[in-house]
């Protein structure tokens, strides 16, 4: 059947999860990036950022301290969680009374400092981080070489997708922050303490960021604009699942890397803007995106 | 006066001194425009009282501004002989109070059990699950509904309901009956006078004043940001035409 269409199976199947890859770094971003929109009102243009801080902080520990990979799965997404704490407590927190704008200039004018910062610090030729030592090597499927790195990438970014579903759409604590997204006057007048939940939102949402860097590092070279060309596509993600919809920025994730995967295969030289294109015919049919709920 | 239950309690109040609640000179604004004047009202433990009077009189942010919920206000709000004026809302919330807004609060993205396990526990003493479930059957029968699913009666069984687990003592309940059929009114009127019989101190604002009256002690009576008459409920019929009066109709 590929053969009469006239794709070798290897390219479909090698696009296919590569645009699987995508989508498991769009998921994740946007997944983040929808939580905190949700919660804060706040359209976090650090996010790209907070995503390449992830990746060189995890170098950092390996090239400053000897801390390697494994380690930096967990204390990276804490460390620049913590960072976004600071910055939401400082900064963010003395917005939330005004436009969305003002949001969105803050935190673009935050990123481009970051960005800035780490660019004269370590220029823009990128540092390597290698696949560590347990993932090297791949499956051989038959059809295919299935590398074990980008099992690991699909697998991690599925299950904290799916832990984070789970814990919002499931659990009380997830019931504070649905309830605080739609009247966070009330369940304040209820004694739960929102700032803190915003703040703590935040961390996270900045944290997954963190994490999809640390996922990313082994695969493309850790440099300083990383983060600034995948948020575009991130945004664009996120509009079309919906914003705020968190189930929404998972699916339309892992959907669009497919779709993109698949242009590449059957019309590579739509593949750059093909999400796009379903982004702005998203908008044009349901404005509120795919999942997101009509007010 | 033949000796009551209630005025042999009054009167214990009376001797120990303080009310639950105590308002005084309490003023309030939103933005610009001034809607308090200088509120004063307190509430005795285990009373059920209402702040009657017309649209835009201020009973509603007299319930917000107590609640801590209006930015801007001044005066005094004693509450168990502490001052709340400069606490936020969580904290006071934290005190044992509790507030059923005029327009319910229902929350879309919670199903009806989870809007009723909502509000975390403040003390012990509160109602429990199977016990709230007692007093609105139909809030079990939905318990797995989208709270906004539900219809108007029922939104307003939970939003009540919402605020009996929390152990809370003190509820503030905002216009409960508006907009809904006379059958229902009847059963959260019920509701009130069972509430009252378990102890709950009640500031309920209304502008029913016949459904007022059927569950009430007192009623003060707000004009302009301020309470302008106080009148006890056995005194009501007496005082009917001020009242009419009053609340222009």
């Amino acid at each position: 059947m590929f053969e009469l269409l006239g794709i070798p199976p290897q390219a479909l199947f090698g696009q296919l999860l590569l645009g699987l890859i995508n989508g498991s770094f769009y998921a994740l971003l946007s997944l983040g990036l929808a939580v905190i929109f949700g919660l804060l009102n706040i359209i976090n243009f650090t996010h790209g950022a907070q995503y390449m801080m992830g990746a060189f902080v995890a170098w950092m520990l390996l090239h400053y301290l000897g801390i390697g990979y494994w380690w930096a799965l967990v204390i990276v997404p804490v460390a620049v969680g913590l960072t976004g704490i600071v910055l939401e407590r400082l900064m963010i927190s003395r917005l939330y009374h005004l436009d969305h704008l003002y949001g969105l200039l803050l935190t673009f004018g935050l990123a481009l400092i970051i960005q800035g910062l780490f660019r004269n610090q370590y220029g823009i030729s990128g540092e390597a981080y290698s696949i560590p030592s347990q993932l090297v090597g791949a499956q051989n499927l038959g059809f295919m070489f299935l590398p074990n790195y980008r099992l690991w990438v699909i697998a991690v970014s599925a299950a904290v997708c799916l832990g984070t579903w789970f814990v919002i759409e499931k659990t009380r604590l997830g019931a504070y922050l649905r309830a605080a997204t739609e009247n966070p006057v009330l369940v304040g007048a209820f004694g739960i303490n929102v700032p803190r939940l915003v703040t703590l939102t935040y961390g996270f949402g900045v944290g997954l960021a963190a994490l999809a860097g640390v996922l990313a590092a082994p695969i493309y070279s850790v440099n300083p604009n990383m983060g600034a060309d995948l948020i575009i596509v991130v945004f664009a993600v996120v509009v079309i699942g919906g914003m705020g919809s968190i189930l929404g920025a998972i699916v339309t994730g892992f959907g669009l890397g497919l779709i993109e995967g698949l242009t590449r295969v059957f019309y590579p030289e739509g593949s750059a803007v093909v999400i796009f294109v379903i982004m702005a015919i998203v908008l044009l049919v349901k404005p509120a995106g795919l999942f997101g709920r009509t007010a | 006066m033949p000796e009551t239950a209630d005025t042999a309690r009054a009167a214990a109040t009376a001797a120990d001194g303080a009310p639950l609640l105590a308002v005084s000179g309490l003023t309030g604004w939103y933005g610009e425009s001034h809607v308090l004047h200088g509120m004063e009202f307190d509430v005795r433990e285990g009373e059920v009282v209402t702040l009657l009077g017309r649209n835009g009189a201020g009973k509603t942010t007299t319930l917000k501004a107590i609640m801590g919920i209006l930015a801007q206000r001044k005066g005094a709000i004693v509450y168990e002989g502490q001052e709340l004026i400069k606490l936020p809302a969580r904290a006071i919330a934290r005190l044992g109070i509790a507030y059923c807004p005029e327009e319910r609060g229902i929350f879309a993205s919670l199903s009806v059990e989870e809007n009723l396990m909502l509000p975390p526990r403040v003390r012990p003493g509160g109602l429990s699950l199977e016990q709230i479930y007692a007093l609105f059957p139909n809030l079990e029968e939905r318990r797995a509904s989208q709270g906004t699913k539900l219809s108007g009666g029922e939104q307003q069984m939970l939003a009540i309901g919402r605020i009996l687990r929390t152990g809370a003592k003190l509820l503030l309940l905002d216009e409960p009956t508006e907009g809904l059929a006379p059958v229902i009114v009847q059963q959260i009127g019920h509701t009130i006078k069972r509430l009252k019989q378990q102890g709950f101190t009640i500031v309920l604002v209304e502008q029913n004043f016949r459904f007022a009256a059927s569950v009430a002690d007192r009623h003060y009576v707000v004009e302009q940001g301020k309470v302008i008459d106080t009148i006890p409920n056995d005194d009501i019929e007496a005082n009917i035409e001020k009242l009419h009066a009053y609340l222009g109709v």
